[in-house]
């Protein structure tokens, strides 16, 4: 139980420095006051915190203690900017809030041996693809921004594709744990680097395939080269063959080079990315509004409610990192980056530990989903690569993102919980599961 | 399995140190040029909302002010009572379509937003932050420029050659700063548009930002490189009567104008404008060193200081080849490869080009006795009660010649202004001295620009005012001169200023 109350002193930490923020852009806004709302909005936090934190002591009490208080700090300092930049949208993403931390007890709840899952693989990777392509379907899908990924339900518009990743994972993880001893026997070397038989390539090929559909159809390059990576990462791990890592990296090469050749919108993303001031005013004002606003931040930044983040589109959601940049500065965007770094950090230390092989490629692969995401969308703000819409986990306004990000964390909350359970000897375990895992 | 698990970390804290290290870029290194780039509004808005001081004339007349609005998504509503009679100086500040001029260079200081202890103790006292800044120009002057020139393609610039204070920067055409704030984007675009389009670059301050040929005017740097430089005084050498300078290594012959025959001292020369003997001076005695030394003393290929945006470089050629024929007792310079151009360059003519604010500061150096001052547009910075918060006195640029040479130069220009060419300036009762120019840039049509330089004071007393006066070339008025057309508008302006004082 010594994690738990870690985890309690950490999330009231989170919550002051949550409040702190807050409290601060209302300073910082043209009212120049405290945020009307500032005891309320202080109770609910906390509220809400605690009430997850007692369902993690009931359903969870061995679980890591880190991930989820660094999770809440993230959703509470992506709320402060998104509140600061449009009220009527962090109304929104309270609800979102409250859907996720739903979500995430519902998990903890209703899954409370991850191993069983794995015997489902085929079915999610069926659910998968479906939830991938559902936007496709005329008079469901929706087009926003030029890209078709978004469902039109009743007011709500979800993003089936942010769902898809994790029950991909699933898949993968399943997939891969049952396959790995085909997939890792070796049965010629090409250069000294030993090379699996070609017709386990199968999986790799699947994700080359799915990656490319997904950016053809629904011209969506940051979600598919997000699967491309979570499909490369969980099968090194899997098979501890980096073979296929090269192998993907040439299909990965030539899907790109292909796209750039074939697509305008392509070329275009890669032209702004080599010089958004070329057409700052048009194409490239995204990206040199974003670059402008963080060189405006400097090292400490405007003071938060005090610069103009508002300036670059989608501030709110893709391009929330550079409003930190602005009024945080780089202490600020380093900070971010650091509770990344952390959370990837502690992801990956409960997929070291895990019980299971199973749980363990799972947790690897759901921590560097998020690990990739959070770096493919700041890369492309900083122009590290070329910016492709994708959230920033936990952080960006979106329902769907952060539903799926709390059931993430549920999942990694529940694979440390089993791991310390097993250590400790307090969870028996059918033979059958024991056998299926 | 961990093992590759170990792996996927040190990849993304591979990723994300890059990511930190780009940002260092972004945020640190990159970020003056980012603030810089043209495409960047965000300076200029950050200022465009915080309460901004006034611009007031050095006898308090307001040229810029802010008046509260309530039909505009900002506060205030910059405002321009002049017009165009300041615009080249005081600039705009427009939301859409950037900043210039003293808006713009000092606009940390009339928003309070200069970082000092001031400012901060201010903020704590409750006490407005932003500033008045005070222009060195004098709105009596600045009007008498304006109506002096008329219609006029051309420049003023009236400076204080004691201390570099400009009394009056006025070019025509100028632009009305009115439209181009409008707090409506599509009128501030669409002026901003008109006026790049417009003829003759109303937008553009062309007493600093552009150069001409300066003619004859230009004589005067040669006359005070031959003072300082050459074995040269006012009564000797006495150069021979002529009425055409072979030049050297050449078939051409260097004429007067008029194609008249002159020749005597030195002030003989500047009084008549002598073409041949200054010629003769600058290739036999000087040479082209000298003449290079001299010329950039003043400030020719250098950038000017200035507290606005740095001034166009005024050019005198600086390559006049090898040197073919050694010096001799005649010819104590030698001759160059390219001693024919030197002989031209020393009139003025050939590839020498100024600005109006660098001539001026020909004629200051010549009234401040030798010194060339720093030119600048703002005197002070006061904050709302009217306390001096900040002033400006820049030391001056360099110096010209010795004091010395400055008297004897200042005794042959105000020969020239009492009897010679520039005699349509004389004043009674003010010691003027000045130098015309008439530069012809070309013939069919005839055009010339007309010129002059000059500076005043009362008897015996220093100089208190130096100014150049520039009419651009105009094919409607081919027969236009320094003598009868520059001198009656810098008459204008210095009989403006000794009445008023």
């Amino acid at each position: 139980m010594q994690a738990r109350n870690s985890e309690l002193g950490l999330l009231v930490l989170a919550t002051i420095i949550t409040g702190v923020a807050y409290a601060l852009t209302g300073l910082g806004s043209s009212s120049a006051n405290l945020p009307a709302n500032i005891v309320p909005f202080l109770g609910i936090v906390l509220g809400l915190l605690l009430v997850t934190h007692l369902v993690i002591r009931w359903l969870a009490p061995d679980a890591d203690g880190f991930v989820f208080p660094l999770a809440a700090l993230l959703n509470g300092m992506g709320y402060m900017m998104i509140a600061r930049l449009d009220p009527d949208l962090a109304s929104k993403q309270t609800a979102w809030t409250f859907i996720g931390l739903g979500a995430f007890s519902a998990t903890l709840l209703l899954f409370r041996d991850l191993r069983t899952l794995a015997r489902y693989r085929y079915s999610f990777a069926l659910l998968g693809v479906v939830l991938l392509m559902l936007p496709l379907v005329p008079g469901l899908g929706k087009n926003v921004n030029g890209a078709r990924i978004w469902l039109q339900v009743g007011p709500f518009t979800i993003q089936p594709g942010e769902f898809a990743k994790v029950i991909l994972a699933l898949f993968l993880a399943g997939y891969l744990i049952d396959k790995r001893e085909l997939l890792s026997l070796s049965t010629r070397k090409v250069a000294g680097i030993a090379v699996p038989n070609l017709k386990h390539f199968g999986p790799m090929l699947l994700a080359w395939g799915v990656a490319l559909v997904v950016m053809v159809l629904q011209r969506d390059l940051g979600s598919s080269l997000l699967f491309f990576t979570l499909f490369m990462v969980m099968i090194y791990i899997a098979t501890e063959r980096f073979a296929y890592v090269l192998v993907g990296l040439v299909l990965f090469s030539s899907g790109a080079y292909g796209s750039w050749t074939f697509f305008s919108h392509v070329q275009r993303r890669v032209a702004i990315w080599i010089d958004p001031y070329a057409d700052a005013k048009g194409a490239g004002f995204q990206i040199a509004e974003a670059s402008f606003s963080m060189a405006d931040g400097g090292l400490t930044g405007t003071g938060l409610g005090l610069g103009t983040p508002n300036k670059i589109p989608f501030a709110d959601t893709d391009m929330i990192f550079a409003a930190f940049g602005e009024e945080m500065g780089l202490f600020g965007a380093t900070a971010i980056l650091i509770l990344f770094l952390m959370f990837v950090g502690g992801g990956f230390r409960i997929a070291s530990s895990a019980r299971s092989p199973f749980e363990s490629l799972l947790a690897a692969g759901l921590t560097a989903l998020l690990g990739f995401q959070a770096f493919i969308i700041i890369g492309g703000i900083l122009r590290v690569l070329p910016l492709t819409g994708v959230t920033l986990p936990f952080v960006s306004y979106g329902g769907s993102s952060l539903v799926a990000n709390y059931v993430i964390l549920a999942i990694l909350i529940r694979v440390s919980a089993s791991s310390k359970e097993d250590e400790l000897g307090l969870s028996e375990i059918p033979e059958a599961e024991r056998a299926a895992a | 399995m961990n093992k590759q698990i170990n792996h996927v970390v040190w990849v993304i804290a591979a990723c994300f140190v890059l990511l930190f290290v780009q940002l260092n870029r972004v945020q640190v290194f990159d970020a003056q040029s980012l603030q810089d780039n043209p495409n960047n509004t965000r300076s200029i808005q950050r200022v465009f909302n915080q309460p901004r001081g006034q611009i007031v004339t050095r006898d308090n007349t307001i040229v810029a002010t802010s008046v509260p609005v309530t039909d505009s998504s900002f506060s205030e509503q910059r405002e321009y009572p002049h017009g165009n009679l300041y615009a080249h100086t005081v600039g705009y500040i427009s939301f859409t379509v950037g900043a210039d001029g003293v808006e713009r260079f000092f606009s940390d200081e009339l928003v309070g937003d200069t970082g000092e202890l001031a400012a901060i103790r201010d903020g704590i006292q409750g006490k407005e932050s932003k500033r008045d800044v005070v222009l060195t120009l004098d709105h009596s002057l600045q009007t008498a420029a304006q109506e002096a020139l008329g219609d006029r393609n051309g420049s003023v610039v009236a400076i204080d050659p004691r201390n570099g204070e400009l009394l009056a920067l006025w070019s025509f055409p100028s632009y009305d700063p009115e439209p181009l704030v409008s707090h409506d984007g599509a009128v501030s675009s669409r002026a901003f548009r008109d006026l790049a389009e417009a003829d003759a670059n109303p937008l553009l301050p062309k007493t600093f930002q552009e150069i001409y040929f300066p003619g004859s005017t230009f004589k005067v740097v040669t006359s005070s490189a031959a003072l300082e430089e050459g074995d040269v005084t006012l009564s000797d050498p006495v150069f021979e009567q002529s009425d055409g300078y072979q030049l050297p290594l050449s078939s051409s012959t260097l004429r007067n104008f008029g194609g008249s025959t002159c020749g005597g001292t030195l002030t003989d020369l500047l009084v008549v404008s002598c073409n041949t003997a200054f010629a003769e001076l600058a290739v036999e005695q000087l040479g082209p060193e000298k003449m290079i030394t001299e010329a950039e003393r003043y400030g020719f290929n250098r950038e000017i200081p200035f507290d606005l945006k740095t001034p166009a470089v005024s050019i005198f050629p600086d390559d006049y080849g090898t040197l073919v024929t050694n010096p001799t007792d005649e010819i104590p310079a030698g001759i160059f490869e390219n001693s024919a151009k030197l002989a031209q360059t020393a009139i003025g003519q050939n590839d020498v080009s100024a600005t109006p604010l660098q001539m001026a500061l020909v004629a200051a150096a010549v009234a401040s006795g030798g010194e060339v001052p720093t030119p600048h547009v703002v005197k002070e910075i006061r904050d709302v009660t009217g306390e001096v918060v900040e002033e400006y006195n820049p030391d001056p640029f360099d110096r010209a010649m010795s004091e010395e040479s400055a008297e004897q130069l200042s005794e042959a220009l105000v020969a020239t202004a009492t009897s010679g060419s520039a005699k349509n300036i004389a004043i009674d009762g003010l010691e003027i001295g000045a130098k015309t120019g008439t530069a012809q840039i070309g013939t069919e049509p005839k055009r010339s620009h007309a010129w002059i330089v000059a500076y005043a004071g009362r008897p015996g007393e220093e100089a208190e005012i130096a100014l150049s006066v520039l009419i651009e070339a105009d094919a409607s008025r081919p027969e236009q001169t320094g003598g009868g057309d520059a001198a009656p508008v810098a008459r204008a302006v210095i009989q403006e200023y000794f009445d008023q004082a």
